[in-house]
């Protein structure tokens, strides 16, 4: 691997073993999640009914580690923090893997 | 029955009306601006998939015929600082919170299209394996991150810097392709947010998926982008492109035209 390639790597997981500020920093602020990104309990709570739709299509799909964070909802912080950088790591790995199927597609005929 | 539809609907307009977006935004529970499943309309999300489709298609044919295989390991560095740049949220203080993309910077770095393959492969992890984004908006927020806002910040730096080899305008232009891409990606995710009031209504009158109209969805995500995710994103894009230029300036594709130029 070059020195440059070493390099980057190295800052990427520097960032990611810093990625738990992603969470304390909103918590500390008293901010929430995203503009337009409710669940289904959320949105029933500011207008009084869940579109028939949305209601249908909400859960279509269970993620198998929801919002970066192992142990849903109620985790401790601690847990979320461990989780968070556990996220980040399977993250890198995943578009690591990914991205060689691609290049491999891409690229075959090159050794 | 006709009736009652007409007034909730008249209520729950009012009631939009009335509510702050800061109260709004308070209940939320999930984070990033990425669109999750049932708030958009199948009649809004397959079109985009199929727009998305039909861009990797050419995203990943012009890589194959203008990259070869040593750039892979950057393809990869880009997606995976993609995905870890998503995970710093920001917050706006009792507020919501938001964070960079990426794909600005990478798309200089590296060329839009290249930008258009890291950022999705991105987006598609995210959705499948952290529920960050819906699995049916995987084509609208690709769209939204991962093609528009590649490209209009790829465009918007060229704009700015135009031909010129000025320092000050070079690091003005990072800023801006930065900070427009993101503003417009939101846009873009907004605009689709605002129009399923208009174009997926139930029988009873009401809306079947997003609830809010254009006139809540556009102010929203603009002014929580304008006056911080995007300069976030514009700072962000500004000192990356500065430590490359420094450092690895044969590596910038955004600046190649010129080297190009100078031999």
């Amino acid at each position: 691997m070059k020195r440059l390639e070493k390099k980057l790597w190295l800052w990427l997981f520097v960032m990611a073993l810093l990625s738990p500020l992603g969470i304390i920093l909103p918590g500390k602020f008293g901010a929430e999640g995203a503009w337009g990104e409710w669940g289904a309990d959320a949105l029933e709570k500011l207008l009084g009914y869940i579109p028939g739709g949305l209601k249908r299509t909400a859960d279509i799909w269970a993620a198998p580690i929801r919002n970066y964070t192992f142990g849903g909802e109620g985790a401790l912080i601690s847990t979320r923090i461990v989780s968070y950088i556990v996220s980040a790591f399977i993250g890198i790995v995943l578009v690591w893997v990914i991205v060689l199927i691609i290049s491999r597609l891409l690229f075959k005929h090159e050794k | 029955m006709r009736e009652t539809g007409v007034r909730q609907s008249v209520l729950f307009f009012l009631y939009t009306r009335g509510t702050k977006y800061m109260f709004m935004a308070q209940q939320a529970s999930v984070v990033g601006m990425h669109i999750p499943d049932g708030y958009l309309s199948p009649q809004t999300y397959i079109p985009l998939y199929g727009a998305s489709i039909a861009v990797w298609g050419i995203a990943l044919k012009k890589i194959k015929n203008e990259l070869s295989a040593k750039y892979v390991p950057y393809l990869a560095m880009a997606a995976a600082f993609s995905f870890l740049i998503q995970m710093f949220n920001i917050p706006v203080p009792g507020g919501t919170s938001g964070h960079a993309v990426g794909a600005g910077i990478i798309a200089l770095l590296l060329g839009p299209w290249t930008a258009v393959i890291a950022v999705s492969v991105v987006l598609i992890i995210q959705a499948f394996v952290f529920g960050d984004g819906g699995i049916t908006a995987i084509g609208a927020n690709c769209f939204n991150m991962a093609i528009v806002m590649p490209f209009v910040a790829y465009w918007t730096f060229n704009l700015i810097k135009g031909f010129s080899q000025n320092r000050v305008r070079i690091l003005a232009a990072a800023f801006l392709s930065g900070y427009v891409g993101l503003s417009a990606a939101a846009f873009s995710a907004a605009f689709m947010f605002g129009i399923q009031p208009v174009i997926a209504i139930g029988p009873d009158g009401m809306p079947l998926y997003a609830p809010y109209p254009l006139s809540i969805a556009i102010p929203a995500m603009a002014i929580e982008h304008l006056f911080l995710f995007s300069i976030v994103e514009g700072v962000m894009t500004l000192v990356l492109l500065k430590y490359f230029l420094k450092n690895e300036s044969t590596l910038v594709y955004a600046m190649r035209g010129d080297s190009r130029e100078e031999a």
